[in-house]
């Protein structure tokens, strides 16, 4: 069903946790649709420097949420507003068709929290 | 790796001495029971003893049992030929919230096609109330179909006393009993049921093989027409080997049944027991004590999805099931979990272990050590458990 590369993400997923103070913090889903998926981004300039995710979730939900955390790492935020969905599931080698839309809202969750970064920056000026 | 199977409620595997007598009708005994020759000849006579030793497990007459291709069938068979054939005398159907898709889909496929359907709920236990049902008849009320045991919480339901009801209306009587059948007594007579579904493949049995009972004097109309076998009810050349395999099943399952509850029942409490002592934010789905299954596990486990649970589990060999929303193949969590009231959250971190034959105590003491682990790790990584961290620590 999955992809070996999913299963390495969801075994092992990269970047899992919290973060005191962060630059930008992004949730999507619900707990009623099953996925929760909330990212934390520490921006430095326009470098994303760390990035921290929690996820609630099916094992597609923690492989997107731990893949897109490696994708944008020392990204620019320019860079990293242009990673898709689609490209967080290509690069974990595809995804199950039934996962494509439920499952697979981790650049959503980055893109929020890129949002509530310009948002803070905003209220700062 | 370590293996432990504990999806039985999905399917078991073939008893050895199940394949082996299948085996003979492959290759040996391969004849048409409709030839007149010796091969048919003595392939009839092995197709009406398989008939005999499923009708012995329910306490029906062996003329009473149709093979089929399996419990979806049985169930198909016995809705829509209920229906069709008594169409003319009314249009409404009583089943309930948690029956198994092959019923409910069936049920719904006939509300689009002119029927009336109404659904019965059942009580946070999972457990249908009589005096729903009796409430729900009608003048027109032509069938009642409900489960004997759950598929996915193992609560059993008050069948005799649904079958009194039934018969003091005159209404046709059907209960879907796959997950019953060797697991706990079923006598056709006592419980009042006129048509009875039932599989091969959960009791050590074949796929592809089921069968419907049918009353003496039940009329349905077949859905499969052809060369008239099965009493005209179920065309199409017998499936020998299944046929044999599944009666074989039968005849093991009335030999054993006593011994294997006796034991599963030790094995179930010990599991969810050992769940609830050692994981916390733990619920117990479905019923305790004699109104469930003796297989049958089922807990949500908070702030965490079912699917990955079920994945964690499969990397240390262990075989589970669960109703989450992922894993029913729709957005939606299991139906039965939410007929029984639980919320979404709760119902997609539901867990289900269906103990066999074959675990040991050992199986359930493996399971014990590694779920708490998979629960801790899964958790820590879970954004709603972080609220429960949260607000323990002020």
């Amino acid at each position: 069903m999955y992809t070996e590369k999913v299963m390495d993400h969801f075994t092992n997923p990269r970047n899992v946790g919290e973060m005191e103070n962060p630059d930008g913090v992004g949730e999507v889903g619900n707990a009623k649709c099953g996925d929760i998926m909330r990212i934390y981004l520490d921006i430095e300039g326009d470098i994303i420097k760390d990035v921290k995710f929690k996820t609630f979730g099916c094992g597609a939900a923690v492989a997107t949420s731990s893949m897109v955390t490696e994708m944008v790492k020392g990204k620019t935020i320019d860079e990293a507003m242009v990673i898709s969905n689609a490209a967080v599931a290509e690069a974990l080698g595809g995804l199950p068709e039934t996962k494509m839309h439920c499952s697979n809202l981790a650049a959503d969750a980055l893109h929020k929290a890129i949002g509530d970064y310009h948002d803070k920056q905003q209220k700062k000026e | 790796m370590r293996r432990v199977y504990l999806d039985h409620s999905a399917t078991t595997p073939v008893d050895p001495e199940v394949a082996a007598i299948m085996m003979t009708y492959y290759t040996e005994k391969y004849g048409n029971p409709s030839s007149v020759h010796g091969f048919g000849r003595e392939t009839k006579q092995a197709l009406e003893q398989a008939r005999n030793q499923v009708a012995e497990l329910i306490g029906a007459a062996s003329r009473e049992i149709t093979f089929t291709s399996g419990g979806t069938e049985a169930d198909n068979l016995a809705i829509l030929g209920t229906a069709e054939a008594l169409r003319k005398k009314g249009k409404h159907i009583i089943t309930s919230c948690i029956e198994h898709h092959a019923v409910l889909e069936t049920c719904e496929y006939l509300e689009k096609n002119g029927f009336d359907l109404t659904v019965i709920p059942v009580d946070e236990e999972g457990i249908i109330s009589v005096d729903e049902v009796r409430k729900a008849i009608r003048p027109d009320t032509i069938l009642i179909t409900v489960m004997h045991a759950n598929n996915e919480v193992g609560s059993i339901q008050p069948i005799a006393e649904i079958g009194k009801l039934a018969k003091e209306h005159g209404i046709v009587f059907h209960v879907d009993a796959v997950q019953s059948l060797g697991k706990i007594p079923i006598n056709v007579e006592e419980m009042n049921v006129d048509l009875l579904t039932v599989s091969g493949h959960k009791i050590y049995g074949p796929k592809g093989v089921g069968a419907l009972y049918v009353r003496k004097g039940v009329r349905i109309v077949p859905l499969i027409h052809g060369g008239g076998q099965e009493r005209k009810r179920r065309s199409g050349t017998e499936n020998m080997p299944g046929i044999i395999g599944f009666g074989k099943a039968c005849e093991l399952a009335g030999q054993r049944m006593a011994d294997d509850a006796k034991k599963q029942i030790k094995l179930r409490d010990k599991l969810m027991n050992g769940i609830v002592e050692r994981i916390e934010y733990v619920k117990v789905n479905g019923p305790v004590g004699e109104k469930r299954l003796p297989n049958n596990v089922n807990v949500s486990i908070r702030y965490v999805e079912g699917e990955s649970l079920l994945l964690s589990l499969d990397m240390l060999g262990i075989a589970a099931s669960s109703g989450s929303a992922c894993t029913s193949g729709s957005l939606d969590p299991s139906h039965v979990l939410l007929g029984m009231g639980l919320i979404h959250e709760i119902a997609h971190g539901s867990l289900r272990f269906s103990l066999g034959r074959q675990n040991t105590e050992e199986e359930i003491d493996y399971v014990l050590e590694q779920l708490p682990k998979i629960v801790e790790r899964l958790r820590m990584m879970s954004p709603l458990y972080d609220q429960v961290i949260h607000s323990k620590q002020s």
